[in-house]
């Protein structure tokens, strides 16, 4: 939100670049990730002289676009990124639909070419509004230098309001070139934007009545309880119900992982009892969760007893993929404190249900088939190495996650207690996205340990990104766990490819060699092994922090994530290990 | 399937027909057809979009529609309480012979020619679209040459407006329900 500034700033004339830099200051902005370029280069001569705003010079736009992602997840505030036209501007398009789909709030500022050169295939001209206007929530191209400060303040204003998401500012080197005026606090223009945060009190109730008569309910967390900063809430509506409570990939950390009334995460790679609770509950409440296939598994068999009651801040999202029987469009923050009060209200009128069973067969799911690995013929368990990892460094140490088998692992074997400590690229599915965000993280928070936890395909994407962190003093530590592979891909290619492990081979123990790329960026580099080495190694990075650690662990290339429900089958499929199912109660049915 | 008739208000600012254009198709919604134009309001432009979805679609292109910045409202205008029109403008190849028979037909579809050549005629005529399949059916024997017309535009039967806050939005039956 605009913040106001003294009146005797009002209308002052300066350039549109100098406009620009005045409003990120206005909006509270303390840094972009971001490199310079022709097209962007007016805005970086003010932002020079800016004592407010931080610039972090990076070495690839991609990287600028997952800091500034990280810094917004880890911040809870808004993460800026820039760069120039054309490839400068291209090059954040994975980030930027990174974002769109888990919902974070960033703006991106890019430089366009000047304006009389808009349509005639100018040098570095790329139609970034156009190419991003499906993976954004709102994008703007300026080309008058009077709208600088407006549309800044409406970019910040729509990224971080509602559903959170990216906003693009593309403005014109002309018009960053001209002389304006500034003036600030500005009116926000848009009146086609007005979320609905509060709930419609009649639906709030109604799902109270149905959460009242519920004999096998779920509470189905995701990833919009974090947005809403709604975690005690959450755990307030959780001990009124005493429902049991599964969290998404986006939402580990919304609900301590040690709560008694936690089941774990749904979904392929879930625990049987979260995926199990779904698939037989009477009643799923899904909380700013949005029934992902990755959840579901096959739609038509998902959870075929359960009646829905869906909240989210986004009306499109209730009933796109499952039709809601009660559908709640609010803020979560606001529902879920208003379901609380609707559910004891309930329970003082004596319309309660008994769950003593529902419990006892949660509990014999969560006994029977615990997560758990084992290990592979003397060689690191990768499993293992990122359990110890949790372990030492701890629930207020911040992790973040690449794509793959490592980020299932980390997304398990850590145990969650704090809101924001599990950073990870969960819709869009972004290898990479681990050493950059890391970085924003760990920028956005320096007094936090910021692990980032990523597999040796994922962080050759972006591991350029190291002499950032080294030079600009964000010592980041980077667990790479190394199979040589790309360990996802190469555990379908085992189980549905006979396997046939076509160019899934990276050969990353031997090229490259990861701790003396680490020394060559002026990082500090590790390497482990074996078991036995794992403690102490992850001890010696914990003790550096004047530099970015990168630790090698070289770990079994056939290990798997289990269990697993295969992509297109039913949650009822859940497998356990290879080929083994859960061995079913007959009371279970 | 079947047809809907969606008016959509939006801010008059450049990019959003584009906006609206590629989310029915990153959406895998067919639009039937697409009218644009000025409202009596010189910041809001009004489209009227006619798809063919079933409802459950429907519902999530307008809630998709309605998420567009740019977008200010969205109503569907049921065929019963509206009134729908195209334009369509044909010409027809004549002679001295089938002349009379055109006229006569263009009289009796309350259409009107608006050029007049040796050998063809140029016919404006509006209404629905059934109305406009017919005037096809009657003319195609005599053969026609070119032909284009315009999308459906459609306005709500009575006195109130779209801008009526009477009218509810389609986002918001949900919250309502």
């Amino acid at each position: 939100m605009p913040q106001e500034e003294s009146s005797q700033d009002n209308a002052m004339t300066m350039t549109g670049a100098a406009s620009l830099v005045r409003s990120l200051e206005a909006v509270g902005v303390d840094t972009v990730f971001g490199i310079p370029g022709g097209a962007i280069l007016p805005a970086y001569d003010p932002m020079f002289d800016s004592t407010q705003i931080r610039h972090v010079l990076v070495r690839h736009e991609q990287g600028a676009g997952h800091a500034a992602e990280g810094y917004a997840l880890a911040t809870g505030r808004v993460g800026v990124c820039i760069a120039t036209s054309g490839p400068g501007a291209t090059n954040l398009v994975t980030a930027i639909a990174d974002a769109h789909m888990d919902s974070v709030p960033m703006v991106v500022v890019t430089g366009q070419v000047a304006s009389a050169a808009i349509g005639t295939d100018a040098f570095q001209e790329a139609d970034i509004r156009g190419i991003t206007m499906p993976i954004t929530k709102h994008n703007y191209l300026v080309t008058d230098p009077a709208e600088i400060p407006r549309v800044i303040a409406e970019a910040f204003h729509i990224a971080s309001t509602g559903r959170p998401g990216p906003v693009l500012v593309d403005i014109a080197k002309d018009t960053m070139q001209a002389t304006t005026t500034f003036r600030w606090p500005v009116e926000l223009d848009l009146p086609g934007y007005r979320p609905v945060t509060k709930p419609h009190s009649k639906q709030v109730r109604e799902a109270a009545r149905l959460m009242a008569e519920a004999k096998r309910p779920v509470l189905y967390v995701g990833g919009g309880v974090l947005r809403a900063r709604a975690w005690d809430e959450l755990r307030e509506l959780a001990e009124a119900t005493g429902f049991p409570v599964v969290t998404t990939l986006t939402a580990r950390g919304a609900f301590p992982d040690s709560h008694p009334q936690h089941l774990g995460m749904p979904g392929m790679h879930g625990s049987v009892a979260a995926v199990t609770a779904l698939q037989k509950s009477d009643l799923i409440v899904a909380l700013g969760a949005r029934f992902d296939d990755r959840v579901t598994g096959k739609l038509s068999s998902f959870a075929p007893g359960a009646s829905v009651v869906h909240a989210d801040i986004d009306p499109a999202e209730i009933s796109k993929n499952r039709t809601a029987d009660v559908p709640i469009v609010g803020d979560c923050k606001e529902v879920i404190a208003e379901l609380t009060t609707a559910a004891q209200a309930e329970q003082a009128a004596g319309r309660q249900t008994d769950r003593t069973g529902w419990w006892r067969q949660l509990d014999a799911w969560r006994e029977r088939y615990p997560l758990g690995y084992t290990s592979e013929g003397g060689e690191l368990s990768p499993q293992y190495v990122i359990e110890r990892l949790g372990q030492l460094a701890g629930p207020e140490a911040l992790y973040v996650a690449g794509v793959g088998q490592h980020q299932m692992w980390a997304s398990q074997f850590i145990s969650y207690e704090n809101p924001n400590t599990w950073l990870n690229s969960g819709g869009l599915g972004t290898m990479g996205y681990a050493v950059p965000a890391a970085m924003g993280a760990k920028a956005g928070r320096p007094d936090a340990t910021v692990w980032a936890i990523d597999g040796d395909g994922c962080f050759q994407m972006t591991n350029q990104e190291l002499a950032t962190c080294a030079i600009e003093g964000i010592p980041i530590k980077v667990a790479v766990i190394n199979n040589a592979s790309l360990g996802m891909v190469r555990q379908w290619q085992t189980l549905f490819y006979e396997g046939r492990y076509s160019n899934t081979d990276l050969d990353s123990r031997r090229i490259p060699d990861f701790p003396k790329l680490a020394e060559a960026y002026g990082c500090v580099g590790l390497r482990c092994d074996t078991a036995d080495d794992v403690d102490a190694t992850i001890e010696k990075a914990m003790a550096v922090n004047d530099r970015p650690v990168v630790v090698d662990f070289g770990v079994h290339r056939d290990a798997m994530v289990w269990p697993m429900v295969a992509a297109g089958t039913s949650n009822d499929e859940i497998q356990i290990a290879r080929g083994m199912a859960p061995e079913w109660d007959r009371s279970d049915d | 399937m079947s047809k809907h008739t969606l008016s959509v208000l939006v801010e008059n600012k450049p990019g959003v027909l584009a906006r609206i254009a590629s989310l029915f198709s990153r959406r895998g919604f067919n639009i039937d057809s697409l009218a644009v134009g000025p409202t009596e309001l010189p910041t809001v432009s009004r489209m009227t979009v006619v798809v063919d979805v079933e409802d459950s679609p429907l519902e999530q292109v307008t809630k998709q529609l309605n998420k567009l910045v740019n977008v200010l409202k969205i109503v569907e205008l049921e065929p019963g309480q509206s009134v729908q029109r195209e334009l369509l403008l044909l010409k027809v190849r004549t002679d001295a012979e089938t002349r009379p028979h055109i006229l006569q037909t263009v009289e009796l579809f309350r259409a009107k020619v608006v050029d007049v050549a040796t050998d063809a005629v140029t016919i404006e005529a509006t209404g629905s679209s059934d109305k406009l399949d017919a005037l096809l059916r009657v003319l195609e024997p005599y053969g026609i040459r070119e032909l284009v017309q315009s999308g459906v535009v459609a306005v709500g039967r009575g006195a109130r407006s779209i801008t009526d806050r009477a009218l509810r939005p389609v986002d918001r039956l949900d919250r309502s329900a």
